[in-house]
């Protein structure tokens, strides 16, 4: 039986007839109890399974997830992976995140395909730049990697743009982090699934939570449609579903969900290599290992729970790509799609014990929480194992809204959602 | 594009109309409000899946109304003018 992950072993199989591979997860039937559950199999959920596992030898833990695993928001966005955040707070969680990006693939012995190719937010005015130089200096003085890009360098890197006399939104130079980049979506939550299953972690899908179970004003436990399964410590990591699973524990969040959508293009052969992202028109672009020309924008602005985009952001995303890249006029898109987000008046996480003891809550991440995975998973697992924050998730408490302590960095994401 | 209902100038694009939150979101009254009460009233929505009861406005009008819409299938189910008992 081949279980470790390697050109090796890959040879060996190869001799051996492929027989040795075994599945990547286990998929049990639930227990009656555990030391703790994790509700939601996204890629927060199950890093946060993993953890609990490796970071505190929490092993009886199940994730329970409705659907299939990686299913939701983790496997529709768009890849991206960075750090260039504005406030000393939001560095120390999405610098946390993408340090632990960067050892993924050897800490799992799984292959995310994390590629830092770089990214660039353009400025697209004076202004722009002076913001620029501020957000430059802010990030370099909080230690994460940063520099200010002149038109050359933007052109260096991506040469396609529309650099032309007459284009609607010129280039006055860029936020550049060289360290941002992509990572392959699936892999990390299947490579978290496996991980956490070879620790002892009970995966199980199709089980959706239809209720709490609450004794004594404590959350002791889930109703499912898979029977009632016991913990004293339960997270939740649900992203645009957080407001729904509330209103079944008794508590409202300060949260709005909508679409966020996405597409890609038919693949073409490798024509831009790093991230571009134009706040002039809310759009951001980057091309998959597999070819396609993968497009982001800004949310649908009616609040939704229905999973599909509407045409009308679809229209401005594609007009912005347009007029980013006039080369891109002749791509056929291939898919378009969109995920429920959890948007947070401050467009930043909330991460905590919920308003019901026992009950702790990993959400609010709206439209950046594929970035934040690895950082998200092991702050909620700390929270689960020792009932206390970790300094880095202090700051995200849900009690910010009562005390006014906001960390706003609506700007953070470069696009105005 | 998805028609919604303007109880003003009738069925126009969704892209002339501005979600603006819950109704029934009441603003506390009153000096002695307590923290958690502002709290709830700024920040706490009640985001249901399914149907919603929200306030809108149509930009071109600049007329604000109430709209009751599935959230799942879109489907638009009332939509009545800002007055009366629907003040709150």
């Amino acid at each position: 039986m081949t279980r470790i992950y390697s050109a090796l072993s890959l040879f060996k199989e190869g001799l051996a007839g492929q027989t040795g591979w075994q599945p990547a997860w286990r998929s049990p039937e639930p227990k009656p109890s555990y030391g703790a559950i994790v509700i939601g199999g996204g890629g927060h959920g199950l890093a946060t399974a993993y953890y609990l596992a490796r970071n505190h030898n929490i092993s009886r833990v199940a994730v329970l997830e409705k659907g299939w695993i990686g299913g939701g928001n983790t496997g529709r966005n768009t890849t991206v992976v960075r750090s260039n955040y504005y406030y000393p707070e939001s560095v120390e969680l999405y610098g946390l995140a993408h340090r632990l990006y960067e050892g993924l693939s050897r800490d799992l012995n799984y292959n995310v395909m994390l590629s830092q190719r770089g990214m660039v937010n353009l400025c697209h005015s004076t202004a722009e730049m002076e913001v620029g130089a501020r957000t430059v200096n802010a990030m370099q003085i909080n230690g994460i990697d940063a520099e200010l890009f002149s038109p050359e360098d933007v052109r260096r890197v991506a040469p396609i743009y529309n650099f032309s006399a007459d284009a609607r939104f010129p280039v006055f130079g860029g936020i550049w982090q060289g360290r941002a980049g992509t990572a392959r979506h699936d892999a990390v939550a299947w490579g978290y699934a496996r991980a956490a299953s070879r620790l002892g972690v009970d995966i199980i899908q199709n089980c959706e939570i239809t209720d709490f179970i609450i004794e004594g004003g404590r959350c002791r436990g889930v109703q499912t449609t898979r029977g009632a399964i016991r913990a004293d410590r339960i997270g939740m990591a649900v992203a645009g579903h957080s407001s729904v699973l509330a209103a079944k524990a008794g508590f409202r969040l300060p949260i709005n969900s909508y679409a966020l959508q996405a597409c890609v293009s038919e693949p073409v052969k490798p024509i831009l290599d790093t991230v571009v992202l134009s706040p002039g028109t809310g759009v951001y672009v980057s091309q998959s290992d597999k070819g396609e020309i993968v497009i982001g924008g800004g949310l649908d602005r009616i609040p939704s729970y229905a999973q599909r985009g509407n045409l009308p952001t679809l229209e401005t995303v594609i007009a912005g790509l347009l007029e980013m890249f006039p080369i891109f006029g002749q791509l056929k898109l291939m898919r378009q799609w969109a995920g429920i987000v959890d948007v947070v008046p401050d467009s930043s996480p909330i991460i905590g014990e919920s308003p019901l003891p026992g009950l702790f809550l990993n959400c609010g991440w709206g439209t950046g929480g594929f970035k934040a995975i690895p950082a998200g998973g092991t702050l909620l697992a700390q929270l689960l194992a020792t009932g206390k924050h970790n300094d880095i998730s202090r700051p995200f408490d849900l009690d910010r809204f009562a005390s006014g302590r906001l960390i706003d960095e609506a700007a953070g994401s470069g696009i105005a959602h | 594009m998805q028609l919604f209902p303007c109880p003003f100038c009738g069925p126009r694009d969704e892209t002339e109309f501005h979600y603006g939150g819950d109704a029934g979101n009441a603003r506390p009254d009153g000096v002695d409000v307590p923290v958690g009460r502002w709290a709830d009233y700024l920040y706490l929505r009640t985001n249901p899946k399914g149907t919603a009861r929200e306030i809108w406005v149509h930009m071109n009008c600049g007329e604000f109304f109430v709209m009751e819409r599935d959230t799942v299938t879109h489907t638009v189910l009332s939509s009545t003018a800002l007055g009366g008992e629907n003040a709150a």
